[in-house]
């Protein structure tokens, strides 16, 4: 279904690959040959109509991804966390690697487990480091990951003949590493398997952020008036943490560890540039998210790099569109805020 | 599944020898690998070690400044943020030239600062969703680049995923050049400027009153920052970088409150950590260094964080428990005196005890809590108990701390009515307070500010100094002071 809107807005989207060419880091001389001939049959017809099994996919997963990510991204910004989402992305690493060594699986469960357990944790260390001794917020942030991220590194070497999972992963992720050739039969409709669990990832964050749309929003805005209401805000906290973790460990894979902060950003930064009610922001997100995701996707083929980073470097140019139309707007004096 | 992790190893499995490694020197034991560490035989050990330790000084002495500056996560930011000018650098030779990639890097980081700064300036985003945002997109458009380059024939061989993991183990004598010039301008350019940095740190407004330029210094820090962190990138990688900024320099933090032995100190632990790490390594025979140098440090920081003598969790709950004990033991002894007072013996040097039912109804407590306070005396010398257990005796220690805290006590109840009006009947709780506190030197004011008093306002005696200090000064360790 998903694929189907998205075709939509591919059919406009052509001219802007051109747009983002301009957009790299100017590169003297020789660089240039660097870029690959823009191959239009390639780069902007086979992936809607030959390819479209495989990309139609790819852009579906990206969007997922992008989706949730940017869900979760709108409350990050919103209680000055986001540079917690990029710790937590760290420092589920050691999580994973203990849940595979625990159970001895590769499944979901464990992994999922691992993971929420390292993210919670992560939230946990933080706050202690911060209220029981002198050190500062930031500091204590970068203490928490970059030790956790070193321990699931050195976890990693040290169990290396029995952990299947490499640092390079990690850090890059791959769009097109993921197994698409694991179907599974979803409503009569053969799917890949990767795509359905992100799937019902993203349907999670979509519905619990539906659900709880009240108690995040006043929490997040007030927390003593969300006290006052009864919403216990550091439950609230750490379950945004619990799915903050979830949706980093889903989108692993797909994107890796750091870029995966892109996705958490951009999204919301984006949204938040161009409107000041938050509705209108989840909106402006997931738009951001389709939009980057397909833009992305032709950019990488174009250019014949990492699909993920490319969905990142189009979604900066969206940010970097979003924020020129902020700046006219407000020396237009026509922008909302 | 979820994570096809196994199918990503068969992918990545050829390149798992990105992790640094020190000494291949298969089947040795660990004496023999640490004999081997120590003997520096190795031309690749002393150039990874020289590496590793240059590192930890240059990361350490700067990670002070970046800490105390509330900065912590700039250094994460630029060490993702330098990833497009290092792909950048290379392109522009083709080779790996190391001065092309430090300009391609400090350019992209300049960039990336002049981005935030622009951010700031011109939209609401917080500080961190800009940090953050900067971060991703530039290491997006690195990674994006890094693929172009691995396109080319040349490319693959390029060498550059040395940055993203680091690699003590495979640095040239070239690096290690670099590392040191590095680390001998940061050392030369803290020195010179101690003084206008200590301003910039902690009083921006009072360095610009002075006439220094605040901005160029900060430039300064956050130049010497970045040639720092790209330095040490070959080293312990891209993520881990950011640890060797923060960790010993938050470590230090715990431990002093002054700035030069801050940085001193951070230099220290910051190169402790970096040859742990690299010990670590080579005795592990095939463990990455960069994780190591971390946790080597996490470790410090764990100890520093629960130990410190001043700033440690663990430091700070043993004295708030030492010092409510001591409290509770001179209670009780004051109760003691109460009840001998009571009797009419206090003040004479009669040896007479005071029944455990007697202290019991005197604190308004139960047997069994007054002879576990009976027992806490007896532990710590002030008294000793009876051979049936039911009666308590003082020590001529105990009876000395016991007049001590009645006086501190009664002058104090003296004060407040007298100094600063107090009824008598409201002056008991705060004296019951304060009594634990007031050092030697404060009463012995307080009672020449009071005429050498004898009576309290209830009409008690208060003891006097002979009283106390008749056989000179005993007293529990810790004294009376509340230090």
């Amino acid at each position: 279904m998903m694929a189907w809107w998205g075709l939509g807005v591919g059919g406009q989207a052509v001219g802007l690959p051109a747009l983002f060419a301009a957009t790299e880091p100017v590169a003297p001389r020789g660089m240039l040959d660097l870029i690959p001939a823009f191959d239009w049959q390639k780069v902007v017809v086979n992936p809607w109509t030959v390819d479209l099994p495989l990309y139609g996919w790819m852009m579906l997963m990206a969007f997922l991804v992008t989706t949730a990510c940017g869900l979760i991204g709108n409350y990050l910004l919103l209680r000055r966390l986001a540079l917690v989402g990029d710790a937590i992305s760290h420092s589920v690493l050691p999580g994973l690697v203990a849940g595979f060594l625990i159970f001895g699986s590769l499944g979901i469960g464990p992994m999922l487990v691992g993971a929420v357990l390292a993210g919670v944790l992560t939230t946990v260390l933080i706050e202690v480091i911060h209220s029981h001794s002198r050190v500062k917020a930031d500091a204590a942030i970068g203490i928490t990951f970059c030790s956790l991220f070193a321990l699931g590194v050195l976890l990693i070497n040290v169990y290396a003949g029995q952990v299947h999972l490499d640092a390079e992963c990690v850090l890059y992720g791959e769009l097109s590493h993921v197994p698409w050739a694991e179907q599974v039969t979803v409503l009569g409709v053969g799917m890949p398997l990767p795509v359905v669990v992100m799937g019902v990832a993203t349907g999670i964050v979509a519905l619990l952020t539906g659900v709880f749309y009240k108690e995040l929003l006043i929490s997040s805005f007030d927390a003593g008036l969300a006290a006052a209401f009864g919403f216990r805000p550091r439950v609230i906290h750490y379950t945004l943490m619990a799915m903050l973790s979830l949706v980093v460990v889903a989108a692993f894979e797909s994107v890796g560890a750091i870029l995966v902060i892109a996705m958490l950003i951009l999204p919301g930064a984006t949204a938040q540039l161009l409107s000041t009610r938050l509705p209108v922001c989840f909106g402006l997100s997931v738009a951001h998210a389709a939009l980057s995701s397909v833009l992305g996707v032709h950019l990488g083929l174009w250019l014949g790099c990492s699909l993920a980073a490319a969905v990142v470097v189009a979604g900066t140019g969206l940010f970097g569109v979003a924020w020129g139309v902020s700046l006219m707007g407000r020396r237009g004096g026509v922008g909302e805020g | 599944m979820l994570l096809r992790l196994i199918l990503l190893l068969t992918l990545t499995l050829a390149s798992t020898a990105h992790a640094a490694r020190i000494g291949d020197a298969g089947e040795v034991d660990a004496w023999g690998q640490a004999v081997r560490f120590f003997s520096f035989q190795d031309a690749s050990l002393r150039l990874a070690l020289a590496g590793a330790l240059l590192v930890g000084l240059n990361c350490g002495l700067l990670g002070g400044y970046v800490v105390v500056r509330r900065m912590a996560l700039v250094g994460d930011m630029l060490s993702h943020a330098v990833l497009p000018g290092i792909v950048l650098g290379f392109l522009w030779t083709q080779t790996k030239d190391p001065v092309a990639i430090l300009i391609g890097a400090l350019l992209a980081g300049a960039a990336a600062t002049g981005v935030s700064a622009l951010l700031a300036r011109t939209t609401r985003l917080k500080p961190d969703a800009i940090q953050g945002l900067v971060l991703a997109s530039f290491y997006g458009v690195g990674i994006c680049l890094l693929g172009l380059v691995q396109n080319l024939p040349t490319g693959a061989k390029s060498g550059l995923d040395k940055f993203l993991f680091g690699q003590a183990a495979g640095l040239s004598g070239e690096d290690v050049m670099m590392m040191a010039v590095a680390t001998v301008l940061s050392l030369a350019l803290v020195g010179w400027l101690y003084h206008d940095l200590l301003a910039l740190s902690f009083h921006r407004g009072f360095g610009q009153t002075l006439g220094l330029k605040m901005g160029l210094l900060h430039g300064v820090i956050m130049l010497l920052t970045a040639f720092a962190i790209i330095v040490a990138m070959q080293a312990v990688g891209v993520v881990l970088v950011s640890a060797m900024l923060i960790i010993p320099a938050a470590t230090a933090y715990l431990l002093t409150d002054r700035m030069h032995r801050l940085l001193g100190l951070s230099a220290v632990l910051g190169m402790a950590a970096a040859g742990l790490g690299a010990f670590g390594s080579f005795l592990g025979n095939n463990l990455p260094t960069g994780p190591l140098m971390v946790l080597a440090g996490a470790l410090f920081f764990a100890g520093a964080f629960l130990f410190s003598p001043r700033h440690g969790w663990v430091t700070r709950v043993v004295r708030q428990h030492r010092r409510r004990s001591r409290a509770e033991r001179e209670n009780t002894l004051k109760a003691m005196h109460r009840v001998l007072e009571d009797h009419g013996l206090a003040g004479a040097s009669v040896r007479e005890g005071v029944t455990l039912a007697e202290l019991g109804g005197q604190r308004r407590e139960s047997v069994a809590e007054s002879s576990a306070r009976a027992r806490e005396l007896v532990g710590s010398g002030l008294a000793t108990l009876s051979a049936d257990g039911a009666t308590l005796f003082f020590t001529p220690a105990g009876e000395q701390r016991a007049r001590a805290i009645v006086r501190n006590h009664r002058l104090w109840e003296l004060y407040l009515t007298h100094a600063a009006s107090f009824s008598p009947d409201h002056v008991h709780d705060q004296a019951e307070e304060i009594e634990h506190v007031l050092g030697e030197e404060t009463v012995r004011q307080l009672s020449r500010r009071l005429d050498f008093p004898e009576v309290d306002p209830h009409g008690r005696p208060i003891p006097t100094v002979d009283a106390i200090h008749g056989v000179g000064m005993v007293g529990e360790k810790g004294g009376l002071g509340y230090q």
